[in-house]
């Protein structure tokens, strides 16, 4: 009986006949179930762009100005948000003051994110004395309570750095302060997914292959394990900025965040406090701002968590 | 004499995110009293799922049997109420996994699981239950039945877990025992002990028994009728000393051809089957098998052949004849 | 094939993986004994078999080999250099010529890199090839070899099929010119129809490039036919070693017969007729290994010296070696 022998010849016999799905395909698929995160997107875009398209209509300079005269204006045509305790125009204060909250709430992330992943990738690569000594550090950092920390570190340092010059504006020094004691104090729950991850994912074959092939440690964390543990990475990195715009917003509020004259949301609610009643523009504007940042990213990063879960990704048969 | 099981024309259908797989394409067989149906085939060819359906253990959605009948004792399972079929499960048809780690519950004792399948099937007391346990740790080869009643799944090796399913299997005596790749995660030689056992049981209890597996070699100690599988179609089915005799399906020849026997010195090349097994979404028309198959001629690709009979017992799918090369 | 020329000489290898108890200091309470004491010569262009079952520490050797696992004890000299004493990058320019191809063809290749990236690793890691151009060639020319086609290069793994990612680790290996390939259980995650295509590959590849192999698996029928020489290991040691043919023909250690006659055929009317050794109970944990020959307690032939010397390792007939009292 002649049997054929279908051997494979040397040259692109394993063709690859359908198009698969790429990954970001597949996530903004999964992504755009959630009827929320979408709107979320959308939401945060115009947010965005309100921040900073609203330079094109306004100056800082005219934000700043006071004229006590004016002051405590209910919405009017020339003023559409009101005017504030010195007169000064909300509608452009919230604008440039959005450019300050969006910013620290950016930077502070970023602070946060590469703190984070920092500790959480070498505690959880090394393993051993390395690891706890970095766990330790973090459940340490855990127990300091963020809000008063930032009080009492912007009660005392806020004014003793000198204002900065970027992108063509003024900040007040305390703008680093608070992003820095933020950042600094919102890294740990993301270094412990990340340790986690780490843990799991060295001892998975790719992994041991690399080693193999003689690759080493630096090359092998951030260009091997770090790219497959990026889901809870990018969700804590999105919900962190809403955590750092609330975080400023509280202690600015409380007075001892960003300094005035640089606004931001936050510090716009302090002033409004005595007037809640009489002059609730002095505290709508910029809360509501506040508030739908804040849900729109929120809403973001939920829809984010559920889109990049590892565990209905296809990307594993 | 009627057969115990009869499948007719079985197809179910799985809806995903990437388009809707055809698991079954249409799968029909009989089952005798007694005796034992092998169903070979890689992953993905449909075998777990034609018999998981005939359980009517497939969640649906994102499965669906769109057609098809499984008639057992005058009745057609897939036409019964949830109720009535959970009195068929465990009672009268019984299986075992391939996992048994996934399979028994990792917190209770396993003599609590055995005893619950006896309680909730036989209807009877807790006491009795546990007589009958020990009888049946003792009838599939664990020792120390008394003291093992107590322990754990974790504190079980592989082999001795499978032992357990077959006794929960074979608790309440049934017509029919499902296999489903039981020893495919066992070493070789706890897998013949695993193979004795069930010949000894079957033997004893007079049991029917379907045998799924990838593995030719042990389909050929254990069945006596033989199913070949592909992409969710049979493409051959016979007695197992006939299929491995004279295979007419080119897949079975290649596949074959393409095993190595331990028994025999090395004197070829390992026959080979190019290509992969497919997915199953978008099949393209006619026989499934055309993309890898040698024997390939025009009608292959137009029309899928359905199982025809070939030899007394024997019934294959496809279109040549491999035996002379000729089409049929 | 050139028996006379030895390229790896593995001597008394060790090794044992300890058991910790205590949360805050943890002491040593035991070990498992996965790799204990196993010597072993592979000649260049040859296959080695090393098969056995679960927990018989053929994964642990290979490993140990390969030095991905440091060795608790022994030595392993590949080509005269020791490389037992060698660290660091030392230690990685030595081991360039050696190189692993793993069983799960799912988990080996790093699902978020593309596969030109996968198997250019070893270009860039060794230096071999500078520059992406350079490098994206090698690529394609790797993954004609390994019967892929060259213009999938900017592909994810997860759109391959297991076959396909199999050869793609084949590839991976191949990209610093390796002369010793440790294949630990290459087809066992594979369907069986694309297992005889891999096996084929690894011999063509092994005719065209002089390769020698280590095929650490469980599958003996597939040992059978791919290796020149099989070693058996059982519980970490080795119990019998001779050439393909020998061993399957005339085995001479009760627990390779058993295995033998364990194996499934596919063939009914052989099968049937074999004359089967079942054992008795499961294989005993490494940690706690028998005294004595390992295999004392469900050996059928076992007499009272197994149960208190460790058998020696001898040559029973030319070229095959057997630990056995019984022999």
């Amino acid at each position: 009986m002649a049997f054929p022998t279908t051997d494979i010849p040397p040259v692109a016999i394993a063709r690859i006949e359908k198009n698969q799905l790429t990954f970001f395909q597949l996530v903004w698929l999964r992504y755009k179930r959630h009827k929320m995160a979408v709107a979320g997107i959308f939401s945060l875009i115009l947010l965005v762009l309100y921040a900073i398209v609203g330079t094109a209509f306004t100056t800082e300079a005219y934000s700043n100005v006071t004229d006590t005269s004016i002051r405590l204006r209910p919405p009017s045509y020339e003023h559409p948000f009101g005017t504030d305790t010195v007169g000064r125009d909300i509608l452009s204060r919230t604008i440039y003051g959005g450019q300050i909250s969006l910013m620290i709430g950016l930077i502070a992330m970023a602070v946060e994110v590469v703190v984070g992943v920092l500790i959480g990738a070498i505690a959880g690569y090394y393993g051993g004395i390395i690891d706890s000594l970095l766990m330790r550090f973090t459940e340490a950092m855990f127990n300091i309570p963020q809000i008063p920390l930032l009080l009492v570190l912007g009660k005392l340092l806020a004014d003793k750095v000198p204002p900065l010059n970027l992108f063509g504006r003024e900040f007040s020094g305390s703008v680093i302060i608070i992003i820095a004691v933020i950042g600094l104090t919102s890294w740990m729950g993301l270094a412990r997914i990340v340790r986690a991850n780490f843990l799991s994912l060295k001892e998975q074959e790719f992994v041991t292959a690399a080693h193999c092939l003689g690759t080493r440690n630096g090359p092998i964390i951030f260009g091997h394990i770090l790219p497959n543990t990026m889901a809870p990475i990018i969700v804590s990195a999105t919900l962190g900025v809403a955590n750092a715009i609330i975080s400023e917003a509280y202690v600015s509020f409380l007075g001892v965040g960003v300094r005035p004259p640089t606004a931001t949301w936050g510090n716009m609610l302090n002033g409004a406090f005595q007037y809640i009643e009489s002059a609730p523009w002095l505290w709508i504007f910029p809360g509501l701002l506040i508030v739908l940042t804040v849900l729109s990213i929120n809403f973001i990063g939920d829809g984010l968590r559920d889109a990049l879960d590892p565990h209905s990704l296809v990307g594993s048969e | 004499m009627d057969p115990l099981l009869e499948v007719r024309n079985l197809k179910v259908q799985f809806n995903t995110l990437e388009g809707v797989v055809h698991a079954v394409n249409g799968v029909s067989f009989q089952l005798e009293k007694g005796k034992t149906m092998g169903i070979v085939g890689e992953s993905g060819c449909g075998k777990s799922v034609t018999m998981l359906s005939v359980m009517r253990l497939i969640k649906e959605p994102p499965g669906r049997i769109t057609e098809g009948e499984v008639l057992f004792q005058e009745q057609d399972l897939l036409k019964l109420a949830k109720s009535s079929m959970h009195d068929i499960r465990g009672a009268k048809i019984a299986m075992v996994f391939q996992d048994p780690m996934t399979s028994l519950n990792p917190v209770l004792t396993i003599g609590h699981q055995i005893s619950e399948a006896l309680v909730v099937h036989s209807g009877i007391g807790k006491e009795e239950a546990y007589k009958k346990t020990l009888d049946l740790l003792e009838m599939v080869g664990i020792p120390q039945a008394n003291e093992r009643y107590k322990d754990y799944p974790h504190q079980f090796s592989g082999g001795m877990r499978q032992r357990v399913m077959i006794a929960i299997g074979l608790s309440c005596k049934p017509d029919i025992l499902i296999a489903d790749e039981p020893t495919t995660a066992l070493d070789v030689t706890i897998q013949a002990q695993i193979v004795e056992l069930t010949k000894k049981l079957q033997a004893q209890f007079g049991m029917a028994v379907i045998w799924i597996t990838h593995d030719l070699g042990v389909v050929a100690e254990i069945a006596d009728r033989m199913i070949v599988m592909y992409a969710g179609y049979m493409v051959e089915e016979a007695d197992v000393y006939q299929i491995y005799e004279n295979p007419r399906h080119p897949y079975t020849l290649s596949l074959l051809k393409s095993l190595p026997r331990v028994d025999r010195k090395k004197h070829d090349r390992l026959a080979n089957i190019q290509g992969s097994p497919p997915d199953c979404i978008q099949m393209p028309p006619g026989c499934p098998f055309r993309p890898r198959c040698g024997f390939g001629v025009e009608r292959c690709a137009e029309e899928n052949p359905g199982l025809m009979t070939v030899a007394e017992g024997h019934k294959m799918a496809c279109w040549v004849d491999v035996t002379t090369g000729r089409t049929r | 094939m050139n028996t006379s020329q030895v390229l790896v000489q593995v001597r008394g290898l060790k090794k044992y993986f300890p058991i910790t108890r205590g949360i805050l200091i943890q002491r040593q309470v035991g070990a498992i004994r996965a790799v204990d004491d196993v010597s072993f010569d592979i000649y260049r262009g040859e296959t080695l078999g090393l098969v056995g079952e679960s927990g018989c520490g053929k994964t642990t050797t290979g490993r140990t080999l390969i030095q991905l696992y440091r060795p608790t004890a022994g030595q392993v000299l590949y080509d005269g250099v020791d490389l037992t004493r060698e660290k660091g990058q030392s230690l990685r320019n030595k081991r360039r010529k050696i190189q692993m191809i793993f069983q799960d063809p799912y988990a080996s290749l790093n699902p978020r890199w593309t596969i030109s990236r996968i198997i250019g690793e070893p270009l860039r890691v060794h230096k071999i090839i500078t520059g992406r151009k350079a490098q994206e060639e090698r690529v394609q020319e790797l993954l004609e070899l390994v019967g892929l086609d060259p213009c999938h290069t900017n592909r994810y793994p997860h759109e391959f099929s297991g076959g396909q990612r199999q050869r793609i680790g084949v590839a991976r290996a191949l990209a610093s010119d390796p002369e010793f390939l440790v294949c630990d259980e290459p087809i066992s995650a594979l369907d069986v129809s694309i297992q005889a295509q891999v096996v084929n590959l690894l011999e063509d590849l092994q005719d065209k490039f002089g390769l020698t192999y280590l095929f650490i698996a469980h599958d003996l029928s597939m040992v059978r036919h791919i290796c020149n020489r099989v070693a058996v290991m059982y519980l970490g040691v080795i119990v019998e070693m001779s050439d393909q043919d020998e061993v399957y023909d005339h085995p001479q250690h009760p627990y390779t017969k058993a295995l033998l006659s364990a194996v499934p055929i596919p063939d009914p009317r052989a099968t049937r007729a074999r004359q089967r050794v079942i054992l008795e109970g499961d294989v005993p944990s490494p940690s706690n290994p028998p005294a004595g020959c390992r295999f004392h307690p469900r050996c059928p032939i076992a007499g009272e010296e197994c149960r208190m010397d460790v058998p020696i390792w001898r040559e029973a007939a030319p070229g095959h070696w057997v630990a056995c009292h019984k022999v």
